[in-house]
């Protein structure tokens, strides 16, 4: 067997490698019946499908994509809601560059911006922040997306915005949380998943306890993983551990990075600005309780939602997806993005049609980018 | 955005707003410390951190730091997010 050169350490691969076959044949899974291993970060996503871990491990483990990529799982109405704002006069609308291609039924925000609207890609909500600093005559709006890597940052600023009582500033918000659409794929009785690659940066801030139902409720194992190949093959190779023993508890393989109870700073900043609302929209798995995250009442005159009256819940709901688009079922594992009719037509990252294919972590995207099939074993 | 990345804390520069310098990869930017501060700001200056959108978010080692580095490199992280950063740049030089 050969690596690519950007194995640290291949020795060290192949021995883990052996060790997942091995396990895998004790278990007895096959490629016709194979565990189904969901890795649920995008970022470890994009990094199986990088280094072709997917093709070195044993044909009976398959990974399932999850849903991890906040960039993938915004829903069209989110979109338009966005440009609704940001074609407000005097509006700057800022955002994460990532967010810029996600199409909605008007449009993508970058079409909205040739149309004229102010919208501006920033790095971080400090940018924002000093935007808005700088244009004291104009409403400089935020907007807050991602999982809880991102959610923090959101938080601290909007906190800074108020001690500097800046009044031109504030976030619409569509932060979400990872433990909840994992409920709903383990309550989904057409799913089957054996166990699962928790997201390394996400549990930096939120620690482990929130993963412990999937173990105890839902018997399934998880390990919170890093993100070099190495960190990857050996968290899976602790989860096939764990179902080879008849374990399933909540394992950390990043212990050098994840501590156990997460981050207090981040942690008390998202509780005082934040709530969850009662539900939110996902792109391509509908409508989970208690997935999303609204601004509190203290903070209403920082809330984009109810400074612009454009709530969710305000616009009639629900955009159906493109005709045809298999999002969903790409999502969930269901199918591989190549079953999709419109992969490499009507769909490539240039022309986005799902918005599994505007990111790199989005799995339509990750297959395209590394043509499903890099080998690199030989 | 979903990937932190790795930067050496290089000067307290806002002590009141807790912020601070950081060099990523070459590029230095101002960074929020909120998260990551233990007794004494100052202490902070030399250690690395993993940065997130703007924010220090843990600290680490070293080693950690070179490995991320290097795996962020080969996703193609470390260029987005460089071209992140001179985007936000831009958008504050932006006139309106
Ligand atoms: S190819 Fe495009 S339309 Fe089809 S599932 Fe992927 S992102 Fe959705």
């Amino acid at each position: 067997m050969k690596f690519a050169s950007e194995f640290r350490d291949p020795l060290a691969a192949r021995a883990v490698l052996a060790e997942i076959a091995r396990l895998v044949e004790r278990i007895g899974a096959t490629r016709e019946n194979p565990l189904h291993i969901m890795e649920i970060c995008g970022g470890h996503t994009h990094a199986i499908f990088r280094y072709g871990l997917d093709k070195l491990v044993h044909e009976g483990v398959e990974f399932i994509h999850g849903p991890g990529c906040p960039v993938c799982v915004l829903p069209m109405t989110r979109v338009d809601e966005c440009i609704e704002i940001a074609e407000r006069p005097n509006v700057i609308f800022t955002t994460f560059g990532d967010a810029m291609r996600v199409p909605g039924s008007r449009g993508s925000l970058l079409q909205a911006k040739a149309r004229g609207a102010d919208i501006r890609m920033v790095y971080s909500p400090l940018d924002a922040l000093e935007l808005a600093r700088r244009n004291p005559d104009r409403e400089v709006v935020f907007f807050g997306l991602g999982f809880e890597t991102t959610t923090p940052s959101t938080a601290l600023a909007l906190q800074q915005a108020a001690r500097e009582r800046l009044e031109n500033f504030s976030v619409f918000c569509n932060h979400i949380t990872v433990p909840e659409p994992i409920r709903a794929l383990l309550q989904d009785p057409d799913m089957r998943l054996d166990g699962f690659v928790g997201p390394g940066h996400v549990s930096m801030v939120i620690g482990l306890e929130p993963y412990a139902f999937i173990a105890q409720e839902f018997g399934k194992p998880i390990v919170v993983a890093g993100f070099e190949p190495l960190d990857l093959l050996q968290s899976v190779l602790m989860v096939l551990r764990q179902i080879a023993e008849g374990r399933a508890e909540v394992e950390n393989q990043y212990a050098r990075v994840v501590p156990r109870e997460g981050n207090p700073a981040s942690l008390a900043a998202i509780a005082d600005v934040y709530e969850r609302r009662p539900s939110f929209e996902w792109r391509g798995l509908g409508e989970i309780e208690s997935s999303g995250l609204r601004i509190r009442p203290a903070y209403a005159a920082y809330d984009a939602e109810a400074k612009f009256g454009v709530g969710y819940g305000a616009a009639s709901r629900r955009i159906a997806e493109p005709e045809g688009c298999a999002c969903g079922a790409v999502m969930t594992g269901r199918i591989k993005p190549t079953a999709c009719p419109n992969y490499g037509t009507q769909c490539t990252p240039e022309t986005p049609l799902g918005a599994l294919m505007v990111s790199s972590e989005g799995a339509c995207a990750a297959y395209w980018q590394y043509g499903g099939a890099r080998a690199l074993a030989s | 955005m979903c990937l932190g990345i790795p930067g050496q804390i290089v000067a307290i520069t806002d002590p009141a707003r807790l912020m601070a310098l950081a060099e990523v990869s070459g590029v230095r930017r101002e960074v929020n410390v909120a998260c990551v501060m233990g007794t004494s700001l100052d202490s902070l200056v030399g250690k690395w951190v993993l940065i997130h959108v703007g924010f220090a978010m843990a600290l680490i080692d070293e080693d950690e730091a070179a490995r991320t580095l290097a795996a962020l490199r080969d996703l193609g992280e470390v260029q987005e997010a460089l071209d992140a950063m001179a985007e936000g740049q831009r958008a504050l030089e932006e006139r309106t």
